[in-house]
């Protein structure tokens, strides 16, 4: 009989075996604007004052209904809601750097990249309060919110691959974060777009949690970017707090992926707020580390550039943040005007024709709502619109 | 103790844990903050980083390496932070954890505890609110457990990490803690596969499950109808015993149960009372569920969740048929 048993192996002899390692990657972290405010002149974007003023209102906007909003959810006046405070050049100098044409997917805390794209305040503000009416995303190229982490990616690389196929000189634009990269859907993403050259940016808003899971937890990976590599794509990695360095990432990872390559974007940055407002982060962070975050703030880092190259003087912080405010106020007047829904809604636009029971179970509950009035007293009335 | 669910379900880890050193507990925020729900509070403190653990947000890994644990003699409890992201981990559950016994022929097992919260009623976002327990009952080697009150949460979930095969157990997070019941110090069990009868009656059976259970309750309790109420507690072993020898005393019977109607569990129900027990029945069997719809978003939800008044509409008209 043969012995199949095979002795244990000695200790390997040193026949130095090459590895590929992340000691040897050395993974730049793109910046125009410098923490202390001093900036690289050669790498500012070639704008105009009007633009340059405009990324500061938008970032004023964002800080602004990320405040408000959050108030409201507290008031009863809003459902859960996800500050972006802390990542507000993330989400302004990434909205800036795409086209009208472009398609966002959204994944919850990018206001003011929804907003400049297009979407009305009102509708953001009615999402937010759980009406299903605000997902229309009316007159703007926004795909729905990715609440189940991650689920979006595939998607992107079929969006992306359709506007390839179409020749129309758009990307489909991914926002995700930190936590989005673990998952089996982002993965699968990314080497489907990586193979077929689909116009896709992928933006990680590296913002250090994943709701109570700090960035070392998530990944052995020291960066986001490096997982570009795996897929054979470019990666860039970005400082999230420096708005004009987004910018120019963004507009590089864009004008690469309509060449035919989709590019992964990690902008480095920090949620100083909740992950949402369900949510307690004292339990799990430390506030002098919030505190270190606070002092590399975005809108103050942008204003220090701004004053230095002489553009402070003709901007009136003191009319954006009135003009923001008075937006928002009108948004949640707008929002409360909304018309009263029915039950109807419930049932609508599941398929394009209604099946026969699908009809039978809304004229049922119909008919319950009116024989049973008591109904309406286990139906608590949330605010209209 | 008088306890919430969330605080028996609690108590069950910290009673386990200390039981059993082969138990460990990971999913996302489990650990630091103790969970979105905080029914993990306190287990890493008392049983350290390496048995309560945080991990990244990975559904398919979380349930995969349970498995992979399970098949090396150790008793994971994962946490999937809302049922809505389960399904990345069906793969898992399906292709791996619910055949592995039978495909090694008794080899390898996987005694494992999925642990999600389930159901609508929370004013939570998009894919937090779904009821799915009928696609996980239908996949075989899968046992699928719902308690509906503290008590059964205790010692429903003991029985569960103890017991030999994977079991997803569902938690109804609408009424993590809305009621509260004194509960047994220490350890118990209550078994799986077995349902509980809440009131006896000769009128008619009303089966219900999770949150459903207690809109049942009042809806009998309105009408003050004498009703034999079933909590299933289990969907999958299914105790087809209590279910078949009520009806058969009753003659009627109304399901009751928060997930859309087509396909749900009250079909099997309704087919199982069928296949043994119809020529006992004095009235079709009706079911009160949600609608072939999504959970829609928070301001509507309110509006697909089975309220009293559409039980109480059900049960009058299987009383009068």
């Amino acid at each position: 009989m043969v012995n199949r048993q095979r002795s244990t192996p000695a200790e390997p002899t040193d026949v130095s075996v090459d590895r590929l390692s992340q000691d040897e990657l050395d993974v730049d972290t793109y910046r125009v604007v410098e923490p202390d405010g001093s900036y690289d002149p050669e790498a500012t974007p070639d704008l105009d004052d009007e633009s340059f003023r405009d990324l500061y209102r938008w970032m004023v906007l964002q800080r602004t209904f990320d405040d408000r909003a959050t108030k409201l959810q507290r008031r009863g006046r809003l459902g859960t809601y996800p500050s972006g405070r802390g990542q507000e050049a993330s989400i302004v100098g990434a909205g800036f750097a795409l086209a009208d044409q472009d398609w966002i997917f959204p994944y919850g805390r990018e206001t003011a990249a929804l907003l400049m794209h297009g979407l009305s305040m009102r509708d953001l503000l009615l999402y937010w309060r759980g009406v299903e009416d605000a997902s229309r995303m009316e007159g703007a190229n926004i795909f729905g919110l990715a609440i189940s982490i991650g689920s979006h990616i595939p998607v992107v690389a079929g969006k992306a691959w359709g506007m390839k196929l179409a020749d129309e000189g758009s990307v489909a634009f991914a926002n995700l974060g930190d936590g989005a990269t673990s998952t089996g859907a982002f993965h699968e993403g990314i080497n489907f777009a990586g193979v077929l050259g689909a116009p896709a940016v992928l933006f990680c808003q590296n913002n250090q949690y994943a709701i109570t899971l700090p960035f070392d937890g998530q990944t052995n990976a020291d960066t986001v970017a490096q997982k570009a590599l795996a897929y054979g794509i470019d990666g860039i990695r970005v400082d999230g707090n420096d708005v004009l360095a987004v910018y120019n990432a963004v507009a590089e990872a864009r004008k690469r992926a309509l060449e035919g390559n989709p590019v992964l974007v990690e902008a480095v940055t920090y949620r100083r707020g909740a992950h949402t407002t369900s949510d307690d982060p004292t339990r799990y962070r430390s506030e002098d580390e919030v505190e270190e975050w606070k002092e590399r703030d975005p809108l103050e880092r942008y204003q220090t550039f701004l004053e230095e190259t002489g553009r402070w003087d003709a901007i009136d912080e003191e009319a954006i943040r009135e003009e923001v405010d008075e937006e928002f106020s009108a948004a949640v007047d707008a929002a409360d005007e909304f018309a009263e829904r029915g039950v109807e809604e419930m049932f609508a636009y599941l398929y394009e024709e209604m099946p026969p029971e699908l009809e039978r179970q809304q004229a049922a509950f119909e008919q319950v709502l009116e024989e049973r009035p008591e109904m309406y007293e286990y139906i608590e009335q949330r605010p209209k619109g | 103790m008088n306890a919430t669910i969330i605080q028996a379900v609690n108590d069950a880890l910290h009673e386990e844990m200390g039981n059993d050193e082969r138990t460990l507990v990971f999913g996302q925020d489990v650990a630091e903050s103790g969970g979105v729900f905080r029914a993990t509070e306190g287990l890493q403190d008392e049983f350290g980083e390496e048995r309560v653990l945080d991990t990244p947000l990975s559904e398919i890994a979380i349930v995969g390496s349970a498995i992979g644990l399970a098949t090396h003699g150790y008793r994971p409890i994962a946490e999937i932070q809302f049922s809505g992201f389960l399904p990345p981990a069906f793969d898992q559950l399906v292709t791996n954890a619910s055949r592995i016994r039978w495909r090694t022929r008794g080899e390898l097992t996987a005694p494992m505890v999925v642990r999600t919260p389930y159901g609508a009623g929370v004013r939570a976002l998009e894919h937090h609110s779904e009821s799915l327990e009928a696609v996980y009952g239908h996949v075989p080697g899968l046992k699928v457990a719902i308690p509906s009150t503290p008590h059964d949460a205790k010692g429903m979930l003991i029985s569960a990490i103890r017991d030999p095969d994977p079991v997803l157990f569902m938690e109804p997070k609408h009424v993590y803690r809305s009621l509260r019941e004194e509960i047994p110090e220490g350890t118990y069990t209550e078994p799986l596969g077995k349902a509980a009868v809440r009131q006896e009656g000769d009128d008619l059976t009303v089966i219900s499950w999770g949150a459903m259970m207690h809109n049942t309750l009042e809806a009998v309790e309105n009408l003050g109808v004498d009703a034999d109420v079933i909590d299933l507690r289990s969907i999958s072993p299914l105790d087809r015993e209590t279910i078949l020898e009520s009806v058969k005393n009753t003659g009627r019977c109304v399901i009751v149960h928060e997930a859309a109607k087509t396909g749900g569990f009250g079909a099997e129900l309704m087919a199982t009372i069928n296949d043994e027990a119809l020529m006992y029945l004095k009235a079709p069997i009706n079911r009160v569920t949600g609608f072939d719809v999504p959970v829609p978003l928070l301001s509507m939800e309110d509006y697909y969740i089975p309220h009293p008044p559409r039980i109480e509409t059900a049960i009058e008209e299987t009383l009068e048929y």
